[in-house]
């Protein structure tokens, strides 16, 4: 066992009189245990519950409630989270029912709330053992009390208190009420990992019963007497704002309340992170329901104008910044061109190992590639949307949100309410992919309830959706190689940049691995907007350095896997550098992995394989792809993956979501793009914004985790970026040409 | 503004709105029925999908004034339990990411199991093709598909 210190965030496990989030207790009638479907049953409601801490409370019959803090948009905390606090408490999980916690910055300290980079987990690891553990030691205790025993005697399982001497058991349940008065223990014991009885075994998604009956649980579900239904509409086109608005058509319409103008971030308003937003001037129409606003948005008539170039004070991630925006409506073949320019200049050195320009005046081989991708929207099945009503000085929201936290702030500034008079819940999200890890539409909402004194829930179409985005950036990555006589890599050049962000990992593989090294960086300003996109940056550097790294190990008449096997060696015993962002035997674990599943290297009639390997947000990750032609179509067959995150807590649910993010990279690596034409998105929906379908997706994938018990790592993210990589190899093999710019197939038609 | 009498998951209910509503927003806004999920609005990517008269079914692309007397099944009516052999095989197969798309999944695999007791591989992708899942989970979605049709 581990002992640890539970005063970090202590704060967060003191106990309240009143019940944890207020109204918790009420409609709890169909609510399910977290057993399987087929063996369901329906908890029996125990008379009394004992709040334990922020985490978990405990009825007197025995069932426990655990609050799941973070925001659940698909990755499965709402599951897996719970899953760790259980194991600690060691109950048994089919007495375990799941809530979802409101936001509450206070209370929920071990995870921040906030979904996004893949670090619920990671994150949450220590503080939500720590939940369940304080829990149960605080059972031990009471029962220590009650049979006056040392409480070191006291052993527990399956949601039960032993004192063997004595022969004395109870069920937490007849504990619970004297636990919730004893202090919060100073230090706790961990479980051996050995010991874990939940945690790395398959749990069943605890909300899979409503979703597949339907039931109200996403944002745009929420209703509320007198609610009124908003919409907004923004300008066409990025580099444009607001000129003037002619609402009395609208008004007219049937069923319309008021149209009027909203602006959601004031001038001298000093912008967080997350405040990302190119419109923050709007019009807002509210009504009583969603068909009749939309028409009414049809007949609104309004002027736009291009904005100035202007600048504004951003307080993100790396400090205070003055950010300038420029002027001008952009289009995607202009960024094309200023990219191929830009592509060709020295840029901003960002590391240097050896001498790198010797090396490649000295070889025997240079191979020079240059990659490209699209911006991308995320088009989440939900649209944005949220529930607000404003009344005085207090604020009720709940809808989907990535980082609740942030936006708070946000709210509480735009309409001057402090943030203990905002509540927030947190509605299942229809995805998330970080595109709600930007809240404007909340900020919208608020002032929208405020404006017509009433609750509102602002609903996006999907055509607002995709075209008020907050894209994932273009970009570009030119490559260099230089191979000895035999073969041998002896340096290695990226230079990489993009509208507006450079994707280049200076320090990620294959940096300390080749002794002349150089990374080089640009960057095009716009006045498009951008965010995070699953694996921000690897999602595009991933596939252009696996891809190129494919190449060279054929040029050097290398097996790709072997190759890159060769590489990490030389990285794990004998790195260059200091500043390497990697464990090279991680690394090769799960090539190594990958290799041995797929059966690498027996080849199969008309089936053509690419290999595949990234290393990003702590996990590791390989693919080897298998692909057919059918028609002369390429058909992804299989996907082989292997993945190092450390401890798995539920396996199943980290393989399906391994498979989703294969499945959203090759469908974005075949067919996704954004483009734009005088600042307007060129697409608008699904019927010219091309998702992958059905007959595209892998016929089988098979997820292979590599054994592990260091602390659990990122999921969400990691098996996104190599995919793109495994592809374009995969489709070498199959066509002979090397696909260096995304999408690979273009826009092919639309299916529907 | 009319009066609509509508058959829905077997019970009769009535609706005064604008002929021209998609029977989506009648479901939503006005029957409270919010199982059936908005996605596009112009048929391309099944969030809504109902069944009318057994057939699968854009709802946002029928007029309520379209319906008539045909009758319209909704993913909370599919079965009284929850229990309807796509669901049953959707929860142990555990299906859903987000689950924003799998009710209109589930309607359209429902569909196509009604017309098709044991459909080919082709057969699904051909039914099954109008179903964005932005989380991805068309290999599981097709694993289910065929547990309920073996089931
Ligand atoms: S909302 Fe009807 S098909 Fe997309
Ligand atoms: S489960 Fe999220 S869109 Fe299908």
């Amino acid at each position: 066992m581990t002992l640890i210190k539970t005063s970090y965030n202590r704060r967060s496990f003191l106990k309240t009189s009143a019940l944890a989030g207020g109204g918790l207790m009420i409609g709890f009638n169909w609510l399910t245990s977290c057993q399987a479907a087929a063996e369901e049953e329906v908890l029996q409601m125990p008379d009394e519950w004992f709040d334990i801490n922020a985490y978990l409370k405990i009825g007197d019959n025995g069932v426990v409630t655990i609050l799941s803090p973070n925001p659940e948009f698909g990755q499965n905390v709402k599951t897996s989270m719970p899953m760790i606090i259980a194991e600690e408490l060691d109950v048994d999980w089919k007495n375990v029912i799941v809530e979802q916690a409101n936001f509450n910055a206070e209370r929920y300290t071990a995870t921040n709330q906030f979904s996004g980079g893949s670090a619920g987990i990671r994150r949450g690891w220590e503080g939500l053992r720590m939940a369940g553990a304080t829990a149960r030691q605080m059972l031990c205790e009471a029962a220590a009390a009650a049979w006056e025993v040392p409480v070191g005697e006291i052993t527990t399982a399956a949601g039960m208190l032993h004192h063997e001497a004595s022969g004395k058991s109870a069920g937490y349940g007849e504990m619970a009420s004297a636990a919730a008065q004893i202090p919060v223990p100073k230090e706790v014991e961990l479980k051996d990992n050995k010991d874990f009885k939940i945690i790395g075994t398959s749990r069943k998604n605890v909300d899979g019963k409503k979703i597949v009956t339907g039931q109200p649980m996403f944002g745009v579900d929420k209703k509320k007497e007198g609610m009124l239904i908003a919409m907004i509409a923004h300008p066409p086109a990025f580099g444009m704002q607001l000129k003037s608005a002619d609402t009395d058509a609208a008004k007219g319409m049937p069923g319309i309340r008021d149209v009027f103008t909203i602006k959601t971030l004031q001038d001298d308003y000093e912008r967080a992170g997350f405040d990302t937003n190119a419109f923050p001037e709007m019009i807002a129409i509210v009504g009583n329901s969603t068909w009749e606003v939309m028409n009414a948005k049809k007949a609104l008539k309004a002027e736009w104008e291009p904005f100035s170039e202007h600048s504004m004070v951003v307080n993100g991630w790396g400090g205070k910044q003055e950010v300038t925006i420029p002027a001008g409506l952009e289009s995607t073949t202009s960024h094309r061109e200023e990219m191929a320019k830009l592509a060709e200049q020295p840029a901003k050195v960002s590391r240097k190992d050896g001498d790198p320009e010797t090396a490649f005046k000295n070889a025997a081989q240079v191979i020079e590639r240059t990659y490209t991708a699209p911006f991308l929207a995320h088009n989440c099945m939900e649209p944005m949307n949220f529930f607000a009503h404003v009344q005085g000085d207090k604020v009720e929201l709940a809808g989907p949100i990535q980082g609740p936290g942030v936006i708070e702030q946000t709210v509480s500034a735009r309409l001057d309410i402090p943030v203990e008079n905002i509540e927030i819940e947190l509605t299942r999200m229809g995805g998330g992919f970080g595109r709600r890890a930007y809240g404007h539409y909340i900020v919208e909402a608020a002032l929208i309830s405020q404006k017509v004194n009433a609750p509102v829930k602002l609903m996006y179409t999907r055509e607002d959706d995709m075209t008020f985005g907050i894209y994932r950036p273009s970009y570009s990555a030119t490559y260099r190689a230089a191979l000895d006589e035999n073969g041998n890599l002896t340096a290695f050049h990226v230079k990489g940049g993009g509208v507006p962000e450079s994707p280049v990992f200076a320090n990620r593989f294959p940096a300390g691995a080749i002794d002349n090294y150089l990374a080089e960086e640009w960057s095009i300003d716009s006045n498009i907007t951008i965010g995070a996109f699953r694996a921000p940056r690897s999602n595009f550097i991933a596939g252009a350095e696996q891809s190129f790294l494919d190449e060279v190990a054929e040029a050097a008449g290398r097996d790709p896997i072997e190759f890159r096997l060769e590489l990490l060696e030389r990285a794990k015993n004998d790195p260059v550098g200091e500043r390497n962002d990697y464990d090279a035997a991680r690394y090769a674990g799960v090539l190594e992995l990958v290799r041995e599943k797929s059966n690498w290297g027996q080849e199969q009639p008309n089936v053509y394989r690419g290999v595949s390997a990234y290393f990003c947000h702590a996990t590791y990750v390989a693919h080897v792809l298998d692909l057919v032609m059918e028609n002369g179509k390429p058909r992804v067959e299989n996907v082989c993956c292997a993945i190092d995150c450390g401890i798995v807590v539920n396996p199943d649910a980290a393989a399906n979501m391994a498979e989703g993010a294969i499945t959203d990279g090759v469908g974005n690596a075949f067919f996704g793009a954004m483009t734009f034409k005088d600042g307007a998105p060129e697409k608008k929906n699904f019927d010219t914004y091309r998702m992958i379908r059905m007959s595209e997706a892998p016929r089988n994938i098979d997820v292979h985790f590599v054994p592990s018990d260091v602390d659990p790592t990122g999921m969400g993210e990691p098996p996104f970026p190599p995919i793109f990589g495994a592809v374009a190899n995969a489709m070498y093999k199959a066509t002979d040409k090397r696909s260096y710019h995304q999408p690979f197939l273009g826009d092919q038609e639309v299916l529907g | 503004m009319a009066v609509y009498k509508l058959n829905i998951n077997g019970k009769k209910l009535q609706v005064d709105v604008d002929p021209t509503t998609p029977m989506l927003w009648v479901l939503r806004d006005h029957l409270d029925l919010t199982g059936t999920k908005y996605g596009c609005g112009i048929a391309q990517c099944g969030a809504c999908t109902i069944h009318l008269d057994g057939n699968a079914m854009r709802s946002c692309q029928l007029p309520v004034s379209a319906v008539g007397d045909q009758s319209i099944t909704t993913i909370e009516g599919l079965s009284e339990n929850g229990d309807h052999p796509v669901q049953k095989a959707w929860l142990e197969h555990d299906v859903p990411q987000c689950g924003y798309c799998q009710a209109g999944q589930i309607m359209s695999a429902a569909a196509l199991l009604q017309n098709n007791a044991s459909p080919s591989d082709a057969d699904i992708d051909t039914a099954m093709n109008g179903n964005i899942c932005r989380c991805g989970t068309y290999t599981r979605i097709k694993a289910a598909i065929k547990t309920a049709a073996n089931g």
